[in-house]
């Protein structure tokens, strides 16, 4: 594995993105900062700013409002970059499947390197989760 | 020749080290006051490679030479920084007339590369981050150089660190006495500007405007301006230990002295960090040229009065 990639798994910086989601998933999102979690250890920071992240955590049902926005921030991100699906409405737009307003699932719009089911999923499944991302990298390379 | 190996050596590689330690124990030193665990002990570094190895993007609109070359510039002006004190706290008889003022010059650069980046990368946060910064450095200045002065005095209206050393070796530090004490609070706090720290980090407010003027800058260019602060983490509580508690000594005990006022320091500095909250930029430069330039002056009045 090249040192950029390995560097790369030790310090991911998260921009938590979400695309229309009803706000649960973003509070587990930002559970796993607080000390009883503490995902530092593992050098996860979470980003303010676009440009300075490594892993997109996309939560929500992907309406058309959001959808150019999410396309433009995933053009802006760094790459290399993973993405991961957090929540049943990322993974298959959940209860939202038959809405008009959310037309397309966000594995077709983006590539999605994890996906975390759970509506919404708990820390612990987060942070499981996000360690399967980094040995299906370690194991990819 | 012999400068050259202080630049390399001395000015970039242990001050690189020593600079990404100190931002690990700064991290650490928070987890810790915060109940976590904290980050493992190379988290710095791996986090610069990480950053090197990323795509650097440049915005449309962005100025592009500016963009690219403010960081380093901010680099060159700390390893330079570095080298000249490193230079006169080896050897005191390497100083020459004035390198205190080109020391207190060149500190000023990386805050001025980071208003460069900042407004050359054509994005209203970054700019309005550019601007606190350039008003921080009209608060803090001030009272800094009154501190500097006092040391100035005290040493006999010398501007040669070596000669500051030299002084403080015969004559016992400056920060004994009433003035020095007095000065060396006060640029405490001004170093704690400089780092754009949490009282006064408003031109970086991570909650608030996202990172400021480091906003658009992202692989090599953001790698530069961390390698910049950590370095700048070391630099600045080394120049302060110069001017004020007598350098870093390499001989027998005073070496494990040097080490504990250095870690002192940036213990000091994290843990004002950490129990403050960020004051508007208003109140910040409000508190720069009120309480601390009174007490700047004060101490320049009782170090003229020989106290």
């Amino acid at each position: 594995m090249s040192l950029k990639l390995k560097a790369l798994l030790k310090s991911p910086w998260v921009f938590h993105l979400s695309t229309g989601s009803c706000n649960n998933c973003d509070i587990e999102v930002l559970d796993c900062l607080t000390p009883r979690f503490d995902i530092e250890r593992f050098g996860m920071l979470l980003a303010g700013s676009i440009k300075h992240a490594d892993v997109l955590l996309i939560t929500g049902s992907c309406n058309r409002q959001s959808v150019t926005r999410l396309k433009r921030l995933y053009e802006q991100v760094p790459k290399p970059c993973l993405v991961v699906a957090i929540g049943e409405c990322a993974l298959s737009r959940g209860l939202f499947i038959d809405s008009y307003n959310c037309p397309e699932p966000l594995d077709k719009i983006i590539p999605v390197d994890v996906y975390i089911p759970g509506c919404p999923p708990k820390p612990e499944a987060i942070i499981a989760g996000v360690v399967k991302l980094i040995e299906k990298v370690k194991g990819k390379k | 020749m012999i400068y050259i190996f202080y630049f390399i050596v001395y000015g970039f590689l242990l001050t690189a080290v020593i600079g990404l330690l100190a931002s690990w124990i700064d991290r650490k030193v928070t987890a810790r006051v915060q109940y976590r665990v904290g980050p493992p002990i190379l988290q710095p570094l791996i986090d610069i490679v990480k950053l090197l190895g990323k795509e650097t993007l440049i915005p449309v609109n962005a100025s592009k030479i500016t963009f690219l070359l403010a960081p380093v510039i901010g680099l060159a002006s700390v390893i330079l920084v570095s080298t000249l004190l490193w230079l006169n706290n080896i050897d005191t008889s390497n100083t020459v007339i004035g390198d205190l003022i080109a020391v207190l010059y060149l500190l000023v650069i990386p805050s001025l590369s980071i208003m460069m980046g900042g407004f050359a990368s054509a994005n209203p946060l970054a700019s309005i981050g550019a601007s606190r910064e350039m008003k921080l450095v009209l608060g803090y200045e001030l009272p800094f150089i009154l501190a500097v002065l006092v040391v100035v005095i005290k040493s006999g209206f010398s501007i040669k660190i070596g000669e500051i050393l030299n002084f403080q070796i015969q004559n016992g530090v400056i920060a004994g006495s009433i003035s020095g004490t007095l000065a060396l609070i006060v640029a405490i706090l001004c170093i704690q500007a400089k780092l754009a720290l949490v009282p006064f980090d408003a031109p970086e407010a991570e909650t608030e405007i996202v990172g400021g003027p480091l906003i658009e800058y992202s692989g090599a260019g953001l790698a530069i301006y961390k390698l910049m602060k950590n370095m700048l983490l070391f630099v600045l509580p080394f120049f302060l230990m110069i001017l004020f508690m007598g350098g870093f000594r390499f001989d027998g005990i005073h070496l494990l002295y040097g080490i504990l006022k250095y870690i002192g320091l940036v213990a000091l500095i994290t843990v004002i960090r950490n129990t403050n909250p960020r004051v508007r930029i208003d109140q910040a430069v409000r508190f720069f040229w009120g309480p601390m330039t009174a007490i700047a002056v004060v101490a320049v009045v009782l170090a003229l009065r020989g106290l």
